[in-house]
Parts: structure tokens; sequence; C-alpha cells
């Protein structure tokens, strides 16, 4: 960067008629003086301050947003264990009320199941003893049909014949009546 | 803008001083120019500085206008020289800065433009270039000059090929500097005219029932010309960056 090329020989001022302006060589050395000051020192500040400042906020930045992600990440592990566990817990208490309800069910049938039973041998027993007096009525009866058979045929016959009927072959007539 | 004769679109460039100083016999004047800078100057470390004070976690505005400049101009320098050319990048960045805020506040009416001096632009660039020879001879030796010939050339067009790199290495600082300055001279330029004609218009009778069209064509170069203000010093650094490039990898 040459700062000492310009050569003095036009007065300033005079830029009527003078070369046009940006290719003016009067004004070279102070634009290049005042280039190199205030560039020379933008540099520095960027490079000294600015740039190693961002640097740090977005390396901060970029940490706390992993920290923040990762407690976010075991957050959610914690609450996904705990909803986990909630659901065990439902689960074993709705199988222990099944539980439960079952066997009051069941003991329940079998209380009725052996009530009904012991009221079903009892009505059986009963059933069982009217028919059998039945049965013995009935043979009574029955036994007692011969006899009036044989007096109600004698005493038709006697009646017919007008003499005493002969008693054994009554019986007899009956008897194979009956077989 | 349009003081005395309508039409004088250069007289804002001319380069004034404001107080003169001299040096051992150099001129070293307060100018115009040279107070832009210090505004220039002064904008940066408000912006990077003042705006960063707080180092807030969650930033404020400033401070999130200051960390998007550093992420923008740091993904740039990374992306075009690697990692190892994050040693370049308060260079860049600097540069960056400057240019862009140069650039951005010569926009503002009536204030000087300080990337519209040839002067200027052409020692930014001569900067960076100068970076480049001294850090590639310093690291690469004279490895560095296998920058100029590129291997698998058949050796017939040697000779031809190692011109052409060297005139292209040697308006590399050329086109950088004057790239930028022109955009900017051009734009202040069409800028001034337009105003001009919005003036003379309105002075000129039954003319004036034209004169919104080359306001209308102001307000559309003013979003235009910002544009260009930011492509410009964004094409400066990443053209530094490519270069720089060129002095951590050598040889292609």
């Amino acid at each position: 960067m040459a700062t000492n090329t310009s050569a003095h020989t036009e007065v300033p001022g005079g830029h009527a008629k003078g070369p046009f302006p940006p290719f003016d060589p009067n004004v070279f050395a102070p634009q290049l003086i005042w280039l190199a000051l205030t560039f020379g020192l933008l540099y520095l500040l960027m490079s000294r301050i600015a740039l190693p400042r961002i640097e740090n906020i977005l390396e901060a930045r970029r940490a706390r947003i992993a920290a923040d992600v990762d407690d976010a990440a075991s957050m959610q592990g914690k609450a996904q264990a705990a909803g986990a566990a909630y659901e065990k817990t439902l689960a074993d208490a709705k199988a222990s009320a099944q539980a439960t309800a079952q066997s009051t069910r069941d003991k329940l049938a079998a209380d009725s199941a052996a009530k009904r039973k012991t009221l079903e041998d009892q009505l059986n027993a009963k059933l069982a003893d009217a028919e059998r007096s039945i049965a013995g009525t009935k043979a009574q009866a029955m036994s007692h049909v011969t006899e009036i058979a044989t007096t109600a045929a004698a005493d038709i016959v006697a009646h017919l014949t007008g003499k005493p009927a002969d008693t054994a072959k009554i019986a007899a007539a009956i008897a194979a009546t009956k077989a | 803008m349009a003081t005395g004769n309508a039409i004088d679109p250069i007289h804002q460039f001319i380069v004034a001083p404001l107080a003169q100083i001299r040096i051992g016999g150099i001129d070293a004047s307060f100018t115009n120019a040279s107070l832009f800078m210090v505004i220039v100057l002064l904008a940066a470390t408000f912006l990077m500085i003042i705006g960063t004070a707080q180092k807030s976690i969650v930033p404020g505005r400033l401070q999130s206008a200051a960390e998007m400049a550093y992420e923008f101009v740091a993904s740039t320098v990374r992306g075009t020289t690697g990692t190892e050319g994050m040693k370049f990048f308060p260079l860049v960045f600097s540069l960056f800065m400057f240019v862009l805020l140069s650039n951005l506040i010569g926009l503002i009416p009536y204030t000087f433009t300080v990337t519209s001096q040839i002067v200027v632009t052409f020692a930014l660039a001569a900067l960076v270039i100068l970076t480049v020879i001294i850090y590639g001879l310093i690291n690469h030796g004279t490895h560095f000059l296998h920058l100029f010939v590129p291997s698998g050339v058949a050796p017939a067009l040697l000779p031809f090929i190692v011109l052409i790199e060297v005139i292209s290495f040697v308006s590399r600082p050329i086109s950088l500097s004057v790239r930028l300055f022109a955009n900017m001279l051009a734009g202040h330029i069409t800028l001034k005219v337009f105003g001009a004609f919005v003036a003379l218009l309105l002075s000129a009778g039954g003319w004036a029932a034209i004169s919104p069209l080359p306001l209308v064509g102001i307000v559309a170069l003013t979003a235009f010309e910002l544009l260009v203000a930011f492509l410009q010093a964004y094409v400066f650094a990443i053209l530094t960056c490519v270069y720089l490039n060129d002095a951590l990898h050598p040889g292609h």
C-alpha cells in the first residue's frame, strides 16, 4: 500500500475542471491513511472483542440447549417409568378385584348348589316314602280285590242257582282270570 | 442532492478535506471520506460490540443481527475454504462488514460512499491478494507456485497455461476492486440522474405532469441498490474466501 504517491500538482478545490474525482491522485494519500486507520481499528475490534464474544455466546447457547435437551430426555424417561408403574398398579388392582369377585361368585355358587342338593335329597326321600306308601296301599287294595271278587262271585252263583257255591272252584276260576 | 446546476452526478464523489492534516509532507487530511470511514467503524462497533454487550442466551434484536452477521460470514468462510480457513475469519468478517456498511450508509441521501473510491476498493483488494501471497509463500514455500502450474497438462501447452494462470492471478485484485467500485459508482450516478430528472421536469411547465415517473424509478432503483449493496459485499467476501483457499490449498 503505497501512501506517498500523491504529487501535489493541483490546487485542491479546483475540481470543476479537474480529473474525475475518484481518479484524482491528490485524494489518494489521505484516503489510504484513513482507510488503514479505520480498517485496522475495525479489524482489531472485531478479531479481539466482537468475534470471540459472539463465539462464546453461541457456544454457551449450544451447551445450554444440549443440557436442556438432556434434562428433558431424562424427565421424559422418569415420566414414562412413572406411567408404566401406574399402569402396572392399575392392572394388579384390576386382577385382584377380579380374583376376589370370582372367588366370591364361586363360593356363592357352591353354597347354593349344596343347599339345592340337600333340598333335592329331602324331596327325593319324601317322594320315595310317598311312592312306597302308595305301593303298600295299592298292594293291600289288590289283595282285598280277590276276596271281594270271591265273595261277589259266590253270592252271584248262590243267587242264580239257589244253592251255596263251591268256593274252591270260584277261587280257581278267579286265579285263572287274574293270571 | 440537486443543488446549483441540476445535473452534476459526479459531485457526490468529490473528496473534500474537512480538516487539513500533514504528516511529514504527506497529505493526511480528515476528509468527508475519512468521516464516513469513521462512521462505518462506529456503526460496526455499535452493532458487533455494543449489540453483544449483554451476552444474553436469548438474544435481543441487535444481538440477533450481530449473530446473524457472524453466522452468515462464518458459514461462507467454512463452506468455501473449509475449517482451516477459519483463521482468516476475522479478516473476511471485517472486510464484509466494512464494505456492507459503506455501501448501505452510502445509500442514505447526502452521505458519501466510501466504496465508490477506486483507491479504497483497490487497497482492500490489495490487502486480500497480499495476504494470499504472503501466507501462501510462508506456509507452502515454492509449492505455492504450483498454483500457476496445474497438474496433468501436456508439456507443450504448459507455457501458455502458466501464462494464462499468471494473468488471471494478476487480474484478481483489479477485478475485485473494480467490480465493487464500478457498481457503487454506477448505482449512485443513476440515482442522481433520475433525481435530477424529477427536478428538471418539475421546472419545465407542462412536463411536470410526468415527473412522478422518474420518482417511481428512483424508488425501484433504491430497492435495487440495496440489493446491490448487500450483494457486492457478499461477492467481495466470497471471492476473498476463494482466493484465500488458493493460499491454503495450492496446486488444487
